[in-house]
């Protein structure tokens, strides 16, 4: 890892000689998850515990005639069979709409189909076993009569008159449409030396867990209370909503998340299933397991991405973009998503287009159209890698028009690093971002030029190389601005409690929570360092809300930025409040005082005054020997929530090298660069692992992975054997660099770093793609890029 | 995605596996490693009543060679073929071969009786059995059989054996010390199925195929020997020669359609490979830049 810090700052709580922060330590998870004691839902047996198998529709759109159970009822180990009807008398259904997304509209979901089944994969029917074999086995005895019903499928005729409306009460197929018209965007084409226009194509796809989701549901009756574990990335949000649409007080609803294999956003939603299970749970006054199995899961976690998204840019001889035109068009299902919505990704896309470049002219339409497919929703990136791809795609065809090299037309483009505050062509606020910065050490750290010469002479050799370049910007830390202004009871805010034990340990409450990306490792570091306490000596406690303040959880990168603050915040408290007492204990001031290493020292020598231990000893157990008025307090806690900016943008720019073999359209991957701007660094290898595993899962998007429908609305490959998802023998070395430039909202100066890999991968593989296939005259802005597009560009087959 | 429940019976000896499957017929499945049964077991494709296991007859397990014969017992697993000596020294193209199926965790486990008997149209092995002119070994009730590879593979899925009978053992001829091989197989990724694979042995005189045996795979519904081989045998080849043999190549194939590849895309890759492995094994480059398109 390299980097510098682009605004030295004064001495802060974490700038202290034995600080966590910046170092790369081990994540204190990491032995109880190798040795196999990490606790998934899946892991989790309660007494009387049964297990729930959903039956999914085999069509798309059709009609419940009838459901017949009577046989199935009979069978071993079934305790109960459940249709939507009889379960709508626990569970209210629901509509995924925010006030902000104005005219956003959508039906009423159930948790399972009452009436009618709008994809393949919803849920008709739950049977509910001693097992899930059983319950397997009993689902294939329940007798469901379908009358199919014509499937919206195509997302190009959903709007069409002709199409059959979805929800019929909606009055047509358009969930939410957004335009956006900024600057003068018709006279700045016509002043344009080139105007170039191409339609991107991006392949519907999802994010593949290891571990699936998984529920379980408990409803202890005698309590009026209702467990849930579940692996999510928010459960205070499913608090909510549980007890919304049960009946019950929050306070009714426990939510318990352990740890979770995997999210990716996939994990951030409120899914039909989850919600039938909590119900069948105070149905049936017992404990109900819900674990998706991977074909269910490909049906039925949420999929991203299905976009058409037109594009134009003008640009002048020299280089300048003159203005940027997009029309983007995405299909979401058949529902919009609870309680995030499937509008935002389409909005993220026109938050997001021409976002890194000066030009302010700026036109965008989005239309969000139903189909009967599996619902869209947010995943990783959201909305980013459509916005970076049509942009950065935009940028070189523009520079190949003009003849310009890709990495002069960025420099001539990108907002320079010292015109912050500014505001993207969207009206976006930037605090401050470092494209420059970051394209500078980018290109030389993949020494560009030689590259460049390399190519060439492998090209004479009829090898086909392409190097790709992407700058990006991502939105992290949101503020209010992105749920809770539209009335979703999402929370921005995030809360640490910090406290002593008897022993002089550390004991740390966060609500937000841990899906292997290091949330329990940042908080450690973080407290450890105020603290000046080990980190071994931190104990973090997470993903409970009986147990951690309230708060948002983890998503849209928000957890090392606000989280992390709130910890920070509270850890400092904690020290006042220790050095306070120790002061009074050992006939000093508090400033006179410091804390090393697990002990009260001085200041000015550094010579140990009484271990933590010692002093938690004395406040706990002889608090009469304390001076009279002293009351100690060894527990505070803080929040933070971003108040100044809607959104802590970061910054970075990728590049890709591969070799692509025009007589078979397979690509070779050799090579990936990133160079990002996350602010302040807690931990450098939890970040550059972040980075490249939301490359990969770009890289992903670039080359393999696509759920791909028939034009009746079956998913075809449902299958880890057909969805491809990229293996790391297909991945090349990913090189990460960094430059550093705190956010000044708060102490620690964290923004997010989650999605940056993400945002950017595919547009560098698509544009060195092209860049490969100049010599071809053909330009593909399709993916995944399989060899079949390929060779079909190459008019090969 | 649990297996709908199934008798399961461990075999002591190859008749006692005999008289299981004769009890049983087509309500029984042989379970060896379980690397293709098990998954479609899981995802209730397949259910049998019986699974008749016979991991532990390790007189099915091995490789010996006698008499210019490499004998393969059909519970070899993949992960021994890659290991052994003699395979290395009598049949290098089925080294190569099972490099490319599957991963490590599954060729640890997976044998070369359960991927005959499987006939997966894409798979490797088949391809290789035909291209080594493989005899492959059948026991049933009434007693041994010996089926020639390409009468072995019937279709998708589908071989001539019949359900009481066990595929024990191949024998494959001992290549000559001139031979030499190519294989080469195009997939999305390392250790998937391939979208179209190659397995070639030839023998080379004077720079001209004395012999040419072209065994390819996913080409349709099961591995294809191309007769169009013979078109680049003792003869001088140029790229006339070749393009000609590529296009009677062409007619032989049948390809299928799947997500991966449209029938149009496997014939290319195919003829791809065909100028690949000609142009490799005959030393001549210039075969390979002319025949590109
Ligand atoms: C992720 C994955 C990737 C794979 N990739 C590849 C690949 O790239 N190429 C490839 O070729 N294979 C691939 N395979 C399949 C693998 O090679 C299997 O090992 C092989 O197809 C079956 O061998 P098995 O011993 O596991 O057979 P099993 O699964 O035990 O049996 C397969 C079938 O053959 C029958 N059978 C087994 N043994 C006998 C016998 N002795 N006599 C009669 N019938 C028998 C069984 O009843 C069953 O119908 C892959 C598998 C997985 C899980």
């Amino acid at each position: 890892m390299t980097s510098e810090r682009a605004n030295p700052q004064t001495l802060s709580a974490l700038d202290r000689p034995n600080s966590y922060i910046g170092k790369t330590v081990p994540r204190p998870n990491l032995d109880r998850l190798m040795q196999g004691r990490g606790l998934y839902v899946s892991d989790i047996e309660l007494p009387r515990m049964a297990h729930v198998v959903f039956l999914r529709s085999p069509h798309a759109h059709a009609r419940i005639v009838g459901i017949e159970t009577s046989a199935a009822k009979q069978m071993t180990g079934v305790i109960a069979v459940v249709s939507g009807r009889e379960l709508s008398t626990v569970i209210t259904p629901w509509v995924g709409v925010l006030s902000h997304l104005k005219g956003l509209k959508s039906a009423p979901q159930s948790a399972i189909a009452v009436d009618r089944v709008c994809w393949q994969g919803e849920a008709v029917a739950a049977v509910v076993a001693a097992s899930r074999a059983q319950a397997e086995d009993a689902a294939e005895h329940v007798l469901v009569e379908y009358e199919e019903l014509h499937a919206v499928t195509d997302m190009r005729t959903a709007l069409d008159p002709a199409t059959p409306v979805i929800h019929a009460s909606l009055g047509d197929n358009l969930a939410f449409e957004r335009i956006h018209d900024a600057g003068a965007v018709d006279q700045a084409f016509a002043e344009s030396d080139e105007v170039v226009e191409a339609e991107f194509v991006f392949g519907r796809h999802t994010g593949v867990t290891l571990e699936p989701r998984a529920v379980v549901a408990d409803w202890n009756a005698a309590e009026a209370r209702l467990t849930i574990y579940q692996g999510t990335q928010a459960p205070h949000m499913v608090q909510n909503i549980a007890a919304l649409h049960l009946g019950l007080k929050e306070s009714q609803v426990r939510v318990v998340c352990k740890d979770v294999g995997g999210s990716f956003g996939i994990k951030v939603h409120i899914y039909a299933d989850e919600m039938a299970t909590y119900a069948l749970s105070k149905l049936l006054r017992r404990p109900v397991k819900f674990v998706a199995d991977r074909v269910e899961s490909f049906n039925t976690d949420i999929h991203a991405r299905d976009h058409r998204c037109k594009g134009k840019i003008g640009v002048k001889r020299d280089g300048t973009i003159m203005a940027f035109e997009i029309d983007d068009l995405t299909g979401i299902g058949p529902y919009s998503m609870y309680p995030r919505t499937s509008a935002i990704e389409a909005n993220q896309v026109v938050n997001l287009v021409g976002g890194p470049y000066v030009t302010g002219n700026y036109r965008a339409r989005a239309r969000v159209v139903f189909q009967n497919k599996n619902v869209m929703c947010q995943y990783r990136a959201v909305g980013h890698p459509i916005a970076c791809s049509v942009t950065e795609g935009l940028v070189d065809l523009a520079a190949m028009k003009i003849a310009m090299d890709p990495v002069e037309i960025r420099r001539r483009n990108l907002i320079a690093d010292d015109a912050y505050p500014c505001a993207s062509p969207s009206g976006l606020r930037f605090e401050q971002l470092s494209h420059h910065a970051t394209l500078a050490k980018l290109v030389q750290m993949m020494d560009y030029d030689a590259l460049r010469a390399e190519q060439a002479a492998l090209r004479a050799r009829n090898i086909h190389r392409g190097i790709g370049i992407a700058s990006f910007i991502e939105v992290t830390n949101p503020s209010a601005a992105f749920y809770g202004v539209g009335g979703a009871k999402i929370s921005s805010q995030d809360g640490v409690a910090v406290r002593v034990d008897a022993q002089g340990s550390v004991i740390c409450q966060t609500s937000i929570t841990e899906q292997g990306q290091g949330s329990e490792s940042l908080t450690a570091q973080i407290v450890g360092s105020v603290l000046g306490v080990s980190m071994d000596r931190v104990r973090v406690i997470l993903g409970d809300t009986d147990n951690t303040p309230y708060g948002g959880g983890t998503w849209a990168s928000r957890g090392a930025g606000i989280g992390g603050e709130a910890a920070l915040q509270a850890a400092k408290v904690l020290r006042k409040n220790i050095l306070d007492v120790a002061a009074a204990v050992l006939q000093s001031t508090p400033s006179e005082l410091d804390i090393v290493n697990n002990a009260v020292v001085n200041v000015v020598d550094g010579a140990p005054r009484i271990d933590l231990s010692e002093l938690a000893r004395i406040v706990y157990f002889r608090p009469d020997t304390l001076p009279p008025g002293i009351q100690p307090e060894l527990m505070a806690t803080r929040h933070f929530v971003p108040r100044e900016y809607p959104f802590a943008f970061t910054n970075g720019v990728q590049a890709s090298w591969l070799e692509l073999d025009p007589d078979t359209g397979f690509v070779k991957l050799l090579k990936h660069w990133v160079v990002e701007d996350c602010g302040t660094i807690i931990n450098p290898q939890l970040v550059d692992e972040q980075i490249r595993g939301g490359v990969v899962q770009g890289l992903g998007a670039a080359l393999f992975e696509k759920c791909v429908y028939d034009e009746r609305g079956q998913l075809t490959n449902a299958n880890m054997a057909d969805y491809l998802v990229p293996m790391s023998g297909e991945m090349p070395d990913i090189d990460v660099g960094h430059v550093v430039t705190p956010t000044l909202e708060s102490e620690l100066g964290a923004k997010g770093a989650g999605e940056a890999g993400t945002a950017g991968a595919a547009a560098a593989v698509t544009n060195a793609v092209n860049d490969a296939l100049r010599p071809f005259e053909t330009i593909i802005t399709e993916i995944p890029l399989t060899p079949q597009v390929i060779l079909t560009a190459l008019g090969r087959i | 995605m649990k297996a709908s429940a199934f008798g399961y019976a461990r075999a002591t000896s190859v008749a006692d596996a005999l008289e299981l499957l004769t009890a049983y017929g087509e309500r029984a499945k042989v379970l060896s490693g379980g690397q293709s049964l098990v998954p479609a077991m899981n995802l209730r494709l397949v259910a049998p009543e019986l699974i008749v296991d016979i991991g532990e007859l390790t007189e099915l397990r091995g490789v010996s060679l006698k008499g210019g014969v490499l004998t393969i017992g059909a519970l070899t697993r993949h992960a021994d073929l890659l290991k052994s000596p003699e395979i290395a020294a009598h049949a290098p193209l089925l080294k190569d071969a099972v490099a490319h199926v599957a991963h490590p965790a599954i060729r640890n486990r997976g044998t070369i009786g359960g991927s005959l008997a499987h006939a997966d149209p894409a798979s490797e092995l088949p391809a290789c059995m035909l291209t080594l002119g493989a005899i492959i070994i059948a026991r049933g009730p009434g007693g041994e059989r010996r089926i020639a590879a390409n009468e072995f593979f019937v279709g998708i899925y589908e071989t001539a054996l019949t359900p009481q009978e066990l595929l024990v053992a191949v024998e494959l001829p001992v290549i000559p010390k001139s031979s030499t091989h190519f294989f080469q197989e195009f997939a999305r990724r390392h250790g998937d199925y391939a979208i179209v694979g190659l397995a070639a042995q030839a023998s080379i005189k004077d720079g001209r195929f004395a012999d040419l045996r072209l065994g390819f795979f996913a080409v349709g519904d099961r591995s294809l020997l191309a007769k169009s081989a013979s078109k680049l045998v003792d003869v001088a080849v140029t790229s006339a020669v070749l393009s000609e043999a590529a296009s009677a190549l062409d007619d032989e194939l049948d390809p299928l359609e799947d997500q991966q590849a449209t029938p149009a895309m496997r014939r290319h890759l195919a003829k791809v490979l065909l100028t690949r492995c000609v142009s490799l094994l005959l030393a001549r480059p210039d075969l390979r830049a002319g025949a590109s398109a």
